[in-house]
């Protein structure tokens, strides 16, 4: 069978989602075109060289509207042959663009391709696509649609995770991501965000806020307590779905939840003649991937299921896998994620996650691929699984290894 | 049959009046959209005429849909109900849009008649969404008006329009509160709300006078006008978005997601405000259909429209002439007491409150007091009001003072003895004819009649509590009860606005009957381990208004334990203990009595609060591993209660479905969306129910077993409304 193979991974430096993060000058677009080229010109990718370009993102309005993967093909360095795919898994995007490239390939529908994404959360806000899913009666009423942040505090209601061990989950993300950054074990994939005279605008991820300790985060409110108990009484619905509990514990805040950043990230993927035609040694094999739904109440447990299903696929055991990385849209999704499969944290987002450095939606899960593997080429280890938690209850996985 | 008629004056305006000959509201029925029709054609198409005035000719406009209507169209339209029930509501549209319009040319709104509505009174349901239809509402300065939209409380929404135009003409967030909750205004407010839009002495003359003087500009509706915008933004506008998601939540949460009518008026409200106005008509005609097929919607205006307004209108009086209370003896200032004597002097009888110390009858007088300046802060209430009110009621101890009542009302302590000594000395003294009532919840009444000299004249009327808050009353025969007791009581139950329902005399007659094995099957599960939160989650997602857990606390664990104990000594060994035994009677030794307490099966604060479940229940009744499913709770729920209504209707206490369903519904909050428990057997149907009491009886035993009559109906295919519903009397 044909093999896919990943031969190259970029992302861009994170920006804070505000006003004044540094990237909030910086359109989708030329996001987007940061990462394209990057990967052309390190990979000599002249002429008709991919495929299509798979491009994730969670709000496709405004400029993001109007397939942004084939205006950012014909706004980059690429060939105007190559065509452009928009795509849309919530947060899972970026991994799900880079799956269906393994999957175009492995099939056989071409040899290689270009898959990511980008999301410039500070110029389209999250929900600024809207969405039937929380505001049509006939769907929101039966399906007991909570906020994200609701979802996540039902995580830890249900499956009995207390606000230290979430604080502690991202004083740890904290700790790593600083510690990564000085170890400069970014490098391989950071493209810094130029201007168009070639200055750069960031160079480094700027969310992060290094010497996040307990105590620090102790004095931050529950976000989420008023959406559920309040102004509309979320938590109600939560407990309608799940009527054995109680109450909703919020344990959730600005410190143990993702934080809102701008960036984009890319992958190329190919067969094995496309890199004999490119020159390029192919770097991993992506094993297998997955996609899952579940209860869209609880939402965000999809790790789960998505990693029971791609071990399954794969005919592989927890065990077999070296290194993860379970993105941190919150922290009790990660824990959930520990809790399940008893994995050793220390293998788990080894330099850091999305507390840390942010969570640009459509972008994250091709940067969390990238991240994985050049941790499993740093430590010298070969088997790595990414999976994400995804908006109105889904989970995806892909499982890489180094070739 | 004319409901509308028509003069054309001198000035080329027709007055157009509605006066339904045989109501004292005006109700549209079927046959009379074509009558108006006719004459709204006669207006638009006769050039002498200039414009209309919609009035009535009573001193309301219209209450609304002969709610009979809905049934008969679906009734009569054979194997299409739906279609039937559709066409009918887009005719209704297509009729109201022709007045909306009234011939204006539909590129440049210009040359329509004016169209006005005068309403002398109360607009309600279609009573309102005709006059919305219409080009200006005039309505007179008469604040016992009530101007409103009221179809959700019966479990329809209004479907003629009312839901689109409310919510094109003020946003769907100002609508809401008209839509969702059925809130009625007075004139006056509905002008400030923007409902209509001029308050006049003489609608009539105001309306006239405006068709005079309109302009083509004053004709055309907002959403008709180039450029409209709807109020508060659509759902996909960032302030709509906000309001929409929120209103989704909060209606799902506030009705447990029970009523099928607040999710589709919420789908039309949204789907109909992304599409133009003649598109979101026929969307909410198609939500409204889907309403009026749902079974739910059908048994709750049968049990809450037609059947309690029969009920409260005497259907079940004994033919005996009027008996109206005009003044009543109450005996004990208790709790209940002062609630009957409030009631009472509410519905303006004078009242002897009695009690054994003349503190504790003053007490019971408080009680109203309380309640009035209340109602003063509120400004519902008047100083003269109040005194006049206060001055009905009689606090003492004294008697003699019940000399010339005509109904007496005992409230005493729930004790045979201290009964049968008030009886033989009230009696002693009150007039002959006097009818003698207890207010007793658990003692037969037959018994308690053995201290009577005049049987024929003692009977039960068992209020629940709060008194003054609780629309039923229970009205127990005894043994020996005559028919003039029976009549006095449901006049006196009229007077006071409350709904009766009239029952044989068995052990805990109808309503205490059903709830305590609820109850105790919610007791019974928390003993074997099931989680205190599922259990009252899982009977709130009925529509329960509280779980059994919550009840319990509510009602007291020292009440479950001394029933429990009483019903054991009657029963003797025939009593079929139970785990719930023994959680009572541990909880009562740990004083773990209920919110009273402030310690039961919840922990309170000092003031009383509710707090959380206890933790030490489940230290002493382990929680189960693997709890069970939560269909399997309400199931046992669910039956616990309605075996018990049909077991009382096959003993002879219940003689009329429509009293067990109403009652179970005012009575004690039993799902309100299934009608009651007889009409919620209806709907899932005797077949089911009977295979899933054999299921439950396998599992949890004999509490369950399927009452004969319930079998014999499932084999024979029979609904409880088809045997035993009014139709079928009339049919036999």
């Amino acid at each position: 069978m044909t093999e896919a193979y990943i031969y190259d991974a970029v992302r861009t430096p994170r920006g804070k989602g505000r006003k004044d993060g540094s990237l909030h000058e910086v359109s989708s677009l030329s996001l987007s075109t940061t990462v394209l080229n990057a990967l052309k010109e390190r990979n000599n990718l002249e002429g008709h060289a991919v495929e299509d370009v798979i491009w994730g993102n969670v709000t496709q309005v405004k400029e993001n509207g109007g397939c942004l993967a084939r205006t950012a093909v014909l706004a980059s360095d690429l060939d105007e042959r190559i065509p452009g795919l928009a795509i849309n898994r919530f947060c899972a995007s970026g991994m799900e663009a880079v799956n269906i490239a393994a999957n175009q390939v492995k099939g056989g529908a071409g040899k290689a391709y270009i898959a990511g994404g980008v999301e410039a959360m500070s110029r389209v806000p999250m929900g600024s696509d809207g969405a039937a899913m929380a505001v049509d009666p006939s769907i929101a009423m039966d399906m007991y649609f909570v906020p994200q942040g609701i979802s996540a505090d039902i995580i830890a209601t249900e499956y009995g995770f207390t606000r230290d061990q979430a604080d502690q989950l991202a004083v740890e993300s904290q700790r790593r991501a600083a510690a990564a950054w000085e170890d400069n074990r970014f490098n391989k994939s950071i493209v810094a965000v130029k201007d168009v005279n070639g200055l750069t605008i960031l160079d480094e991820d700027e969310y992060m806020r290094p010497g996040t300790d307990m105590q620090s985060l102790g004095g931050l409110k529950p976000a989420f307590k008023e959406q559920g108990e309040v102004m509309p009484g979320f938590d109600k619905l939560a407990l309608m779905k799940y009527p054995h509990l109680e109450k909703i514990n919020h344990i959730h805040h600005a410190g143990n939840s993702s934080g809102i950043v701008d960036g984009s990230a890319g992958v190329l993927v190919g067969n094995k003649e496309f890199g004999e035609e490119y020159g390029l040694k192919p770097r991993a094999v992506i094993r297998q991937t997955a996609k899952i739904g579940l209860d869209p109440t609880i939402m965000l447990t999809g790790p789960v299921p998505a990693t029971q299903k791609i071990l399954q696929d794969s005919g592989m055991a927890i065990s077999d896998i070296d290194l993860f990385e379970v993105n941190e849209a919150f922290a009790s999704v990660v824990l959930r994620f520990q809790q399940a499969f008893g994995v050793d944290p220390e293998l788990i987002n080894v330099n850091g996650g999305s507390i840390a450095m942010g969570h640009p939606l459509g972008a994250t899960g091709a940067i969390i691929i990238g991240t994985l593997l050049d941790e499993l080429e740093r430590q010298d280890k070969e088997v790595g699984l990414a999976t994400l938690c995804i908006a109105s209850g889904m989970g995806a996985a892909t499982i890489i290894e180094r070739v | 049959m004319t409901d509308f008629t028509m003069n054309v004056g001198d000035n080329g305006v027709a007055i157009i009046t509605w006066d339904v000959a045989d109501k004292s509201m005006n109700v549209l029925r079927q046959e009379s959209f074509g009558e108006l029709e006719a004459l709204i054609d006669e207006v638009l198409g006769n050039e002498s005429i200039k414009g209309a005035v919609i009035t009535s000719g009573k001193d309301t406009f219209a209450g609304g849909m002969d709610l009979n209507t809905l049934g008969t169209i679906r009734e009569n339209a054979g194997d299409e109900p739906a279609k039937a029930l559709f066409d009918f509501t887009m005719m209704g549209h297509t009729f109201l849009r022709k007045i909306e319009r009234a011939g204006m040319d539909p590129k440049t709104n210009k040359g329509a008649k004016p169209i006005a509505a005068a309403l002398p009174g109360t607009a309600l349901g279609i009573g309102l969404e005709l006059p919305l239809a219409t080009h200006r509402i005039f309505a007179a300065d008469n604040p016992k008006a009530k101007i409103g939209l009221p179809e959700i409380m019966v479990g329809i929404f209004p479907g003629m329009g009312g839901t689109t135009r409310f919510v094109r003409k003020m946003g769907f967030m100002a609508a809401s509160q008209y839509l969702l909750q059925g809130k009625m205004v007075d004139p006056k407010k509905a002008k400030a709300a923007g409902i209509i839009d001029e308050v006049v002495a003489d609608p009539v003359a105001a309306a006239t006078e405006w068709v005079l003087c309109a302009s083509d500009a004053d004709l055309v509706k907002p959403w008709d006008a180039k450029g409209y915008k709807m109020p508060g933004g659509d759902p996909y506008h960032p302030q709509g978005f906000m309001t929409y998601v929120g209103a989704s939540a909060m209606v799902n949460a506030n009705t447990w997601g029970v009523y099928p009518a607040a999710k589709a008026l919420l789908s039309a409200c949204y789907e109909g405000a992304l599409v133009p106005f003649d598109t979101a008509l026929k969307i909410e005609a198609r939500w409204f259909t889907n309403v009026l097929m749902n079974p739910s919607s059908s048994a709750m205006i049968q049990s809450l429209f037609i059947n309690k307004e029969a009920l409260e209108k005497g259907a079940n009086r004994p033919d005996v002439p009027d008996q109206t209370v005009r003044k009543v003896g109450v005996l004990g200032a208790g709790m209940m007491g002062a609630g009957i004597a409030l009631v009472s002097a509410q519905a303006g009888m004078d009242v002897v409150l009695i009690d054994t110390n003349q503190e504790a009858a003053d007490r019971g007088k408080a009680y109203t007091e309380a309640h009035l300046d209340k109602g003063m802060k509120r400004g519902k209430v008047t100083a003269e009001k109040k005194e006049a009110m206060l001055g009905r009621i009689t606090a003492t101890t004294d008697l003699n003072t019940l000399s010339d009542v005509d109904l007496i009302i005992e409230a005493v302590f729930e004790d045979v003895g201290v009964k049968a000594e008030m009886t033989k000395k009230v009696e002693a003294i009150i007039p002959e004819d006097a009818i003698f009532a207890s207010n007793t919840s658990t003692l037969p009444i037959t018994g308690l009649a053995e201290a009577s000299v005049r049987k024929d004249q003692f009977i039960g009327i068992h209020f629940f509590s709060p008194v003054e808050k609780m629309a039923l009353v229970e009205i127990i025969k005894g043994q020996d009860t005559g028919p003039r007791a029976v009549a006095k009581a449901l006049d006196y139950v009229r007077q006071i606005r409350k709904t009766p329902i009239v029952v044989n005399d068995e052990r805990f007659f109808y309503a205490n009957r059903c709830i305590i094995p609820y109850i105790n099957e919610g007791v019974m599960m928390a003993g074997e381990g099931v989680g205190l939160p599922l259990l009252d989650h899982a009977a709130q997602l009925l529509g329960f208004p509280v779980g059994p857990i919550q009840l319990v606390d509510e009602t007291s664990m020292d009440l479950g334990a001394k029933i429990a104990k009483a019903t054991m000594a009657a029963m003797g060994d025939a009593y079929p203990k139970s785990i719930a035994d023994d959680v009572t009677f541990w909880m009562v030794d740990e004083g773990r009595l209920g919110r009273k307490a402030k310690a039961g099966f919840f922990d309170y604060d000092e003031k009383g609060k509710r707090l959380g479940y206890w933790e030490g229940f489940n230290q002493k009744f382990t929680k189960l591993e693997d709890q069970p499913e939560l269909i399997e709770v309400q199931h046992r729920l669910i039956f616990s209660q309605v075996l018990e209504a049909v077991r009382a209707l096959e003993a002879g206490v219940l003689e009329d479905i429509r009293e067990g369903d109403v009652g179970a519904i005012l009575g004690w909050g039993f799902m309100p969306w299934s009608g009651g428990p007889f009409s919620w057997l209806d709907i899932v149907g005797a077949p089911w129910a009977a295979e899933r009491c054999d299921e439950l009886t396998a599992k949890f035993g004999d509490r369950f077993t399927c009452p004969p009559l319930l079998r014999e109906m499932a084999e024979k295919g029979q609904s409880f409304y088809g045997r035993f519903g009014p139709q079928a009397e009339k049919a036999a």
